[in-house]
């Protein structure tokens, strides 16, 4: 039974390779994978893709040496971490047999199956997984762009921003007025932007008692809000105040020269302004053909193949993943339900259906963290939260159950991270 | 020629548990435990976690030098694990997060689970 299962199989690989002759290392006997995208995503695929299929050849094209983590980069901009304790390299990738290409993905030939990168090269593959992340989209706001962002950071994608953020909040002076602008979903990390408010919050209080935090958000509702609210009424009252899209709080202009921030109703003058713009998939997905209209990337929810182009994966940010939030833990755990699917297809194989966990903490103070949780399966082509499943922190809850949840934060940190970078 | 670890991995995916084992494991509780020594030493040789396995690597660290307060669940007994994971269902356990994450898990499925990681090295 073994035996015809795998003759027929090595003949499955014979034909593949007399059938593709657009890819020349196909003679080659290991099965190639690329990885475009060294963060949460890319390099927990690399790494699961190697522990799963370890005769695939499997290369991550990333061009930067370090990867600056966004968890936990709100505890930077309040000068309660040090920026270099989000930081990681692939010090370990060639190690664990993954070829590492320092390079920018430019293009990709979904038909030719190439990669091509910056310098001219090309990288062939039998499938490739995309983990471009979010890019901003600086014509989405009026007045904002990548000049405006050096007044007016963003801080969303976690490294000099980050550190410019924290300085411009540390210059302040007391009774300086912080606007938050919060985009419309989807983006990355939905509760980021409220644990951000709380934890400026936190270093205003000690530092600069009489200033203020003001959120202007483009949507009614948000991740984790009335744990968050809570959180405020106890810790920072008066401090943080929330101002929903229907009270006018969607930003439609700013201009940095005048240090402005504009809605509908208002025009608001704040000592420091952070600007998080609209987000989209990575370029790299749009040059791929694997984003819609929405510019975000339409998955099959058990392969996490893109229903656009076939043998490209999408999984992290960029992908719509259904019910599952853009966050770290989602991506880390998407990456190794798709390097599972991947080696089981090089391998001729009918991947079964995953199951996807997701858990997201905040910290509104150093010891007080809140978290959402969630099981997801695939269902009708969509990822959907498992009924019955799920939820936030309880309300209400006493100061040891959060400073648990900021420990358990704490160590996700951690694991996470090790489990990503090796 | 695909490699030989190849082949295993190949060999690895297909390591479930037949309809035969399943009847012959009777039902309830019992049938379910049952389930779970009757998977164990079969996914101890899988390359390929079962479903929901792999996202527990999230939070339990595979790698003991990993500073945290969440416990390592590989080579813990599959009993356990299913007892914990019982527990945070009906809430008898004190949780933080596993209570919500516990029910999004059939009894079966947790088997499989647990059984995974107690065939996983410590």
């Amino acid at each position: 039974m073994r035996r015809t299962t795998r003759r027929a199989f090595l003949k499955r690989v014979a034909l593949a390779g007399a059938f593709l002759p657009a890819a020349p290392a196909l003679a080659q006997a290991a099965p190639r994978v690329v990885v475009i995208g060294g963060g949460f995503a890319g390099a927990s695929c690399a790494r699961a893709l190697k522990r799963f299929g370890p005769g695939l050849t499997v290369s991550l094209v990333e061009p930067n040496d370090v990867f600056t983590a966004c968890p936990f980069s709100n505890e930077v901009i309040a000068g309660l971490r040090d920026l270099r304790a989000q930081q990681f390299n692939y010090d370990a990738f060639p190690r664990d047999g993954i070829i590492r290409a320092r390079q920018t993905a430019l293009a990709i030939d979904p038909k030719a199956r190439t990669v091509s990168l910056t310098g001219g090269s090309r990288l062939a593959y039998d499938r490739l997984v995309l983990a471009p992340g979010v890019d901003l989209r600086w014509d989405a706001l009026p007045g904002y762009g990548e000049t405006a962002a050096e007044r007016m950071p963003h801080a969303w994608k976690a490294g000099p921003q980050t550190e410019l953020l924290r300085r411009q909040l540390a210059a302040m002076e007391d009774g300086g007025l912080v606007v938050i602008a919060a985009p419309a979903n989807p983006y990355r990390c939905p509760p980021g932007p409220y644990e951000r408010a709380s934890l400026i919050a936190h270093y205003l209080k000690a530092a600069k008692p009489r200033s203020k935090v003001i959120i202007l958000d483009a949507k009614d509702a948000f991740s984790k809000q009335k744990l968050f609210q809570q959180a405020w009424e106890q810790l920072y009252p008066g401090l943080i105040e929330w101002v929903p899209l229907s009270s006018g709080g969607k930003v439609t202009a700013v201009d940095p020269a005048a240090m402005t921030v504009t809605t509908d109703f208002q025009t608001y003058k704040p000592a420091v302004a952070n600007i998080i713009p609209p987000q989209q998939a990575g370029q790299i997905a749009l040059a791929a053909g694997v984003a819609d209209r929405t510019g975000w990337c339409p998955i099959d929810p058990v392969t996490f193949e893109s229903k656009l182009q076939p043998n490209i994966h999408v999984i992290g940010d960029a992908a719509i993943a259904g019910a599952m939030p853009k966050s770290a833990f989602a991506a880390n755990a998407q990456a190794k339900a798709c390097a599972a699917a991947v080696a089981g297809l090089i391998a001729g194989l009918t991947p079964a259906a995953p199951k996807l966990i997701n858990t997201c903490y905040s910290l509104a103070a150093p010891d007080y963290g809140i978290s959402v949780a969630g099981v997801y399966q695939p269902q009708d082509g969509q990822l959907v939260e498992v009924p019955g499943s799920g939820g936030t922190s309880p309300l209400d809850a006493p100061p040891a159950t959060r400073a648990a949840e900021a420990e358990i934060a704490d160590g996700w940190f951690r694991t996470i991270t090790a489990e990503a970078f090796g | 020629m695909p490699s030989k670890a190849f082949l295993i991995l190949r060999s690895g995916l297909k390591g479930r548990v037949s309809k035969d084992a399943r009847r012959r494991c009777g039902s309830g509780l019992p049938r379910f435990l049952a389930m779970v020594l009757l998977i164990g030493p079969v996914a101890a040789f899988a390359a390929e976690p079962p479903p929901g396995a792999s996202s527990c690597s999230g939070c339990h660290a595979a790698r003991a030098a990993v500073k945290t307060p969440v416990p390592r669940l590989e080579g813990r007994p599959a009993a356990d694990i299913v007892t914990a994971m019982q527990q945070f269902r009906t809430g008898q356990r004190p949780a933080t997060v596993m209570d919500r994450v516990a029910k999004g898990f059939t009894e079966p499925e947790t088997a499989a689970i647990a059984a995974w990681y107690a065939g996983q090295k410590e």
